[in-house]
C-alpha cells in the first residue's frame, strides 16, 4: 500500500479551527500553498475552496489584486501572510481586495506562522475581517 | 514480532467482578521484536503485572514508548519492577514540549507530595528521550511516531518487522470538528500511523450518546473508530482503552456494534482485553510456508 503523507497535527487542527470557526480565515502549507479555506472566507473572497482547490503561493497572492488605501498595488512580499511565511512573525495589514466574484472589499487581514515543535515550521494562518463587520473595529 | 495486552482500561483502573473478562488495568502493552528487543507502550497499572512476568536475567534492556502523560498511561510506572533495578538499562520516550523536558514532567508525579521517592532516585536511573517525529531504526524494527489529535502532547507509534506493523493510538479524537466520511485521508489526524497497519490498537471508548457530552475530551466514540479503521484500511481494529464505567456485557455491546458497522471489509473487530496476544509473523516467513504448502 502507497504511504500517504501524513500533514502534521498543528496544520491539522488549524484546519479544524478554521473549518468550525465563523471568521474568515486561511490556512497555508510550509511550502506556502493555500492549503484551505473556511467557508465564511468564501463569502469575503467570492469563491469556494471546492472550486479553487490548492492555490500556490503566487496565484494566491495575485488573485485577489490587493491595493492599499490610497489604492495602490500591494507587493505579494507585503503581505501579512507572506511575511508570516518569509520572516516567520505575525503580519498585520488592512487592504482592498477584489474577491472572485469581482466584488471589491476592504478587509483587515492578520497573519501568524505555526510551529509544531520549537523551530519546526508546519505553515500558517491568516485571520480576516471585512470592514464593517462583527468585529472590526 | 509478538503483541501481548496487559491493560486496557481508559481513565482510571477498575478491577472487580464487572470487568474481570477484559480487565480493569490501564494501558499498558508489551511488544517483543524479532531479535529480542524489548518494548513497551505506556505505563498504566498494567506495567506492573507485566513487570513481574520479566526474566531478570534476560529482559535488561527494556524500551518504554509513551503515548502521553496523562495519568492511567503513567501511574504504574513507580510499580515497574524494573524501575527498581540497578542492572536495568531503561529508555523512557514520550512527547516532547516546548517547556518541559520528559524527564521533568514525568518527576512532577514520581516526586514527594505525590511519589514517596524522587525520579532522580530511582536506582535504574532511566535515560530519557524526546521521541523524534518520524521514523526511526529501534532493535529489528522500524518505529514510527507522529502526534496525533488528544489533550496535551500526544503520539501515536507505529512498530513495523518484517513487512508487518502494529499502530498504537490509544487515546485519540481524530473525529473532532470534522466528518471523518468527508476528509482527506492526508487531513485526518493518526492516519500516517495507522495506515494499512495489520493490528491497530485504538481509542474506543465511547457510545455515541457519551462522546456528545464529551466533545473535545480526547476520545473517540465506536462509529468513529471504526470510520477511521476502515478509511486507514487496517487489517485487524483492536478496540482499546475501555471506559471505565462499561462492564463486560456493555463492551460486548460496542463490539457488536462496531461489528455491525464494519460491515464485510474484512476481520470483524476486536475488543482488547489483558492476556490478548497477538502474532505477527514475518510476511516473508509467511510466504515461505505457503510456498511450501503449494509444493
Amino acid at each position: 500500500m502507497e504511504k500517504t503523507q501524513q500533514r502534521n497535527l498543528v496544520l491539522i487542527l488549524a484546519r479544524e479551527l478554521a473549518a468550525n470557526s465563523a471568521t474568515p480565515m486561511f490556512v497555508v502549507d510550509p511550502e506556502g500553498t493555500l492549503v484551505f479555506f473556511n467557508e465564511p472566507a468564501e463569502q469575503v473572497l467570492g469563491r469556494s475552496f471546492a472550486e479553487t482547490g490548492a492555490l500556490g503561493a503566487k496565484e494566491w497572492g495575485t488573485l485577489f489584486a490587493p491595493l492599499d488605501r490610497e489604492g495602490s498595488p500591494i507587493p505579494v512580499d507585503d503581505l501579512p501572510l507572506t511575511k508570516a511565511m518569509r520572516d516567520l512573525v505575525p503580519g498585520h495589514m488592512e487592504m482592498k481586495i477584489t474577491g472572485l466574484d469581482d466584488e471589491r472589499r476592504m478587509i483587515a487581514v492578520t497573519a501568524f506562522p505555526l510551529f509544531a515543535r520549537a523551530n519546526e515550521f508546519v505553515g500558517a494562518l491568516a485571520i480576516f475581517w471585512e470592514e464593517g463587520s462583527r468585529g472590526q473595529g | 514480532m509478538r503483541a501481548r495486552v496487559w491493560g486496557c482500561r481508559g481513565s482510571l483502573a477498575s478491577p472487580g467482578p464487572e470487568t474481570i473478562r477484559y480487565g480493569g488495568n490501564t494501558s499498558c502493552v508489551e511488544v517483543r521484536l524479532a531479535d529480542g528487543t524489548l518494548i513497551v507502550l505506556d505505563a498504566g497499572t498494567g506495567i506492573r503485572p507485566f513487570g513481574l512476568s520479566l526474566d531478570p536475567e534476560r529482559d535488561k534492556t527494556i524500551h518504554l514508548f509513551l503515548s502521553h502523560l496523562h495519568l492511567d498511561h503513567l501511574e504504574g510506572l513507580g510499580f515497574f519492577s524494573s524501575l527498581w533495578r540497578p542492572d536495568v538499562d531503561l529508555h523512557i520516550w514520550g512527547p516532547p514540549s516546548p517547556l518541559r523536558s520528559l524527564e521533568q514532567r514525568i518527576a512532577r508525579y514520581l516526586s514527594p507530595p505525590l511519589f514517596p521517592v524522587h525520579l532522580s532516585d530511582i536506582p535504574s536511573h532511566p535515560k530519557f528521550h524526546d521521541v523524534p517525529d518520524g521514523e526511526f531504526p529501534l532493535g529489528s524494527a522500524i518505529i514510527r511516531a507522529q502526534p496525533i489529535s488528544h489533550r496535551g502532547p500526544t503520539v501515536g507509534y507505529r512498530i513495523m518487522e518484517g513487512g508487518r506493523s502494529i499502530a498504537y493510538l490509544p487515546d485519540h479524537e481524530p473525529a473532532l470538528g470534522v466528518d471523518l466520511n468527508d476528509m482527506e485521508p492526508e487531513w485526518i489526524s493518526g492516519h500516517g500511523v495507522a495506515e494499512g497497519a495489520d493490528v491497530l490498537f485504538h481509542d474506543a471508548q465511547y457510545t455515541p450518546d457519551e462522546y456528545d457530552a464529551r466533545v473535545g475530551w480526547g476520545h473517540s466514540s465506536v462509529e468513529h473508530v471504526v470510520t477511521f479503521g476502515l478509511v486507514s484500511a487496517v487489517k485487524q481494529l483492536v478496540m482499546f482503552h475501555h471506559d471505565p464505567l462499561h462492564t463486560d456485557p456493555e463492551l460486548e455491546a460496542l463490539v457488536a456494534r462496531a461489528t455491525e458497522l464494519w460491515g464485510t471489509n474484512g476481520s470483524s473487530p476486536l475488543l482488547a482485553h489483558e492476556g490478548m496476544i497477538v502474532d505477527l509473523e514475518p510476511v516473508a516467513a509467511v510466504e515461505e510456508i505457503q510456498t511450501r504448502l503449494q509444493q
